[in-house]
């Protein structure tokens, strides 16, 4: 995995609740078996608008998403994830996260953020009001800052669990760290009882 | 104090506890389909890693595979080419896979039961959200990613972040013609889509209790439509019955041993949960989703809300997109709806129960003129039992379609989709925005709502049809 420090990009407003993982990456996407490649994809449906804020030459190039509350509910999917991340997108910002997107988002990378919806709202009108605005998503001092002539600077701080914020500072692969407990799992093994569940006999 | 359910399954799986780490939890069950995996086993090659535990592992092919014509070569190159790669990596590393066409072939969460594989007290795991329906047993169950798809298969555990406890209870008896699916559709609409958030669901009370298997299977399943990160039923004597006897449950002295345990997984009195929400099943009533999401539903009886009722700007705003999106106005009566498509199926009520309970209504009626009906068994095992008993019968002189065990119509990635602006009632659990097909239009139903508006044609409960064949005229 990349590891994310901080970022300073663009940021395109997404003012929508509830945008479910069919909308970041429809169904018939999933069918692909790479990891690449689905930026054609994210929200397909919507982009077929020429209104949808995406499609607006202002938010070209923006590389940090201001969605509503509830980003990424429904479906497993980590193309969603992909999605956004090939489209060009490096943080998502919301109030609240599906728990799944956040997990798969962490796991690859794109930092998500959550912030109070009241400071969701107001970066969403900073970059309405001046979309050359620049927001920086800070993991190491974990900060989101945000400024535009004319307007009030935003800083807000979030949280991030510190394990999780170490892997993604760090970039480390989950499975290796994992492997490292080989010997707590060789002893889990050894004391699972027999009526377990196998699938076939080896 | 004592602990919940989900907290004596989650510390039974520890595999290493640390200071300001995620808990790392052995995984007893991971199932895998052709949609989420591929990209995983290419982590696997590139790292030299093998799959620790094939014992544990299980795939089946359920998301692309068609309904029609199964014996052909499958139509769409891209699919084909899904399930093909899934059979060539559990071929490589030596994954036990059902393809379409063999008899044990389905929608993972059919199967997994149906095999006696989903079993109490065990972490089962999929890429797939609707993992939550092996919580019916008393699992700890939940949806992954690719990346922990990955993981599992390296490492046959998972390091996971804390959860909070939520106690659903429903006390009391649900009426007449409100099923399992209603009660469901009831709670999310009650709790919202992202009121199940860092929760781990435990549906309990007498009303829960009286349910079968398959009902708890419906429940559990749609956890996620909260956002939950999972959803339990304490097992008990229906669940032991359910299982006993089945390929994988355990057999002799294990049985025994299991059985014991299980007893064990039960909420202990003094435990206390994070929240509680209680529900009086005597108040329920058939319950169909008018909206873009699961949360929002309605009882049949009642009208299409009106926006403007919503205090909250961002519910206000979904609800309007929601009606654009579904070609709604405010005040309509949800039973004046006119479908064009009913489909019966999908991991939430593909379930012979369910598909008993459709049959039951549409025995000796037919399905309206101009509506199509599609009826997919969630495994092939489901088919063959629907078929044992004459089910099939029932649907196919009614005038629905009877397919082929798969996912079908509920994600539409073969061939089964609506078309755009068209308008279906679904068993299904997601009514999102082209879900079931671009510009496709989804209510969320029970299979016997399902039954009876196919035979109306607009959103009916089974208490709406006469005695007679005799469609009534339709509103909208």
């Amino acid at each position: 995995m990349e590891a994310f420090t901080t970022h300073t990009g663009r940021a395109v407003p997404l003012r929508r609740s509830n945008v479910d993982t069919d909308q970041i990456i429809p169904a018939h996407w999933l069918k692909k078996v790479t990891r690449d490649g689905f930026e054609d994809g994210l929200f397909e449906a919507w982009r077929k608008d020429p209104e949808f804020v995406l499609n607006q030459e202002a938010y070209k190039g923006a590389t940090v998403l201001v969605a509503g509350p509830d980003f990424g509910t429904g479906s497993s999917r980590e193309h969603a994830v992909w999605a956004l991340q090939n489209y060009g997108f490096k943080a998502v910002i919301s109030s609240r996260f599906a728990d799944i997107f956040r997990g798969n988002s962490l796991k690859n990378g794109l930092l998500t953020v959550v912030l109070p919806q009241e400071t969701v709202d107001r970066l969403q009108q900073l970059v309405e009001a001046d979309p050359t605005a620049e927001v920086t998503v800070d993991l190491v001092d974990r900060q989101v800052r945000a400024e535009a002539p004319g307007q009030s600077k935003l800083t807000a701080d979030f949280e991030l669990d510190e394990n999780a914020r170490w892997r993604l500072l760090e970039g480390l692969d989950d499975i290796s760290l994992t492997l490292r407990e080989e010997s707590s799992i060789v002893d889990y093994e050894a004391n699972r009882p027999s009526f377990k569940p196998r699938t076939i006999e080896v | 104090m004592g602990r919940t359910l989900a907290e004596k399954v989650w510390d039974d799986h520890v595999v290493r506890r640390a200071e300001g780490e995620p808990d790392l939890l052995f995984i007893d069950l991971h199932l895998l389909h052709e949609v989420t995996s591929p990209q995983a086993f290419d982590g696997l090659r590139k790292a030299g890693r093998q799959v620790r535990r094939t014992d544990l592992t299980i795939a089946t092919e359920d998301h692309n595979t068609p309904t029609l014509d199964i014996d052909k070569p499958i139509a769409d190159p891209v699919s084909r080419t899904q399930l093909e790669t899934l059979r060539k990596n559990c071929a490589e590393f030596g994954v036990r896979l059902h393809p379409l066409g063999d008899v044990e072939q389905g929608v993972v969460h059919v199967v997994g039961p149906q095999l006696g594989l989903t079993q109490p007290g065990t972490t089962v795991v999929c890429g797939d959200s609707h993992t939550s329906t092996h919580g019916a047993f008393g699992a700890l169950a939940f949806g992954i990613g690719t990346s922990q798809v990955e993981h599992v298969l390296a490492t046959q555990t998972l390091p996971l972040a804390p959860f909070k406890t939520m106690a659903i209870t429903v006390e009391g008896e649900l009426p007449d013609g409100v099923t399992a699916k209603d009660l469901i559709l009831a709670i999310i609409a009650k709790i919202g889509t992202g009121g199940g958030q860092g929760y781990v669901l435990e549906y309990r009370g007498s009303a829960i209790e009286k349910l079968s298997m398959e009902a708890r299977m419906t429940i559990c399943n749609m956890s996620i439509e909260a956002g939950a990160r999972a959803g339990m039923i304490a097992p008990d004597q229906t669940t032991f019955d359910y299982l006993q006897g089945r390929d994988h449950a355990p057999k002799g002295e294990d049985w025994d041993a299991a059985v014991a345990y299980w007893k064990t997984l039960r909420t202990d009195d003094d435990a206390v949960f994070d929240a509680e929400v209680v529900i009086d099943a005597a108040t329920l009533a058939p319950f169909v989703t008018w909206g873009t999401n699961p949360g929002q539903g309605a009882p049949l009886s009642a009208r299409v809300p009106d926006p403007a009722s919503y205090e909250d700007a961002s519910e206000r705003l979904a609800a309007e997109k929601a009606l654009e999106y579904m070609g709604l106005t405010a005040g309509q009566p949800l039973r004046e709806i006119n479908v064009d498509t009913v489909f019966v199926g999908s991991c939430t009520n593909g379930r012979i129960e369910d598909l008993r309970s459709a049959a039951s209504i549409l025995e000796g009626r037919k399905v309206a003129d101009g509506v199509r009906m599609l009826v997919v068994p969630g495994s092939v095992r489901v088919s063959l039992e629907a078929v044992a008993e004459g089910l099939d019968k029932v649907f196919t002189a009614a005038g629905a379609e009877w397919r082929h065990a798969g996912c079908s119509m509920c994600l539409g990635m073969n061939p089964d989709q609506l078309a755009p602006g068209e308008r279906s009632a679904s068993t299904s659990n997601r009514n999102f925005e082209g879900r079931q097909g671009k510009g496709g239009r989804t209510h969320l139903v029970s299979p016997q709502v399902a039954a009876a508006t196919a035979v109306l044609g607009h959103l009916a409960s089974p208490a709406d049809l006469s005695d007679t064949d005799v469609a009534t005229p339709a509103g909208v």
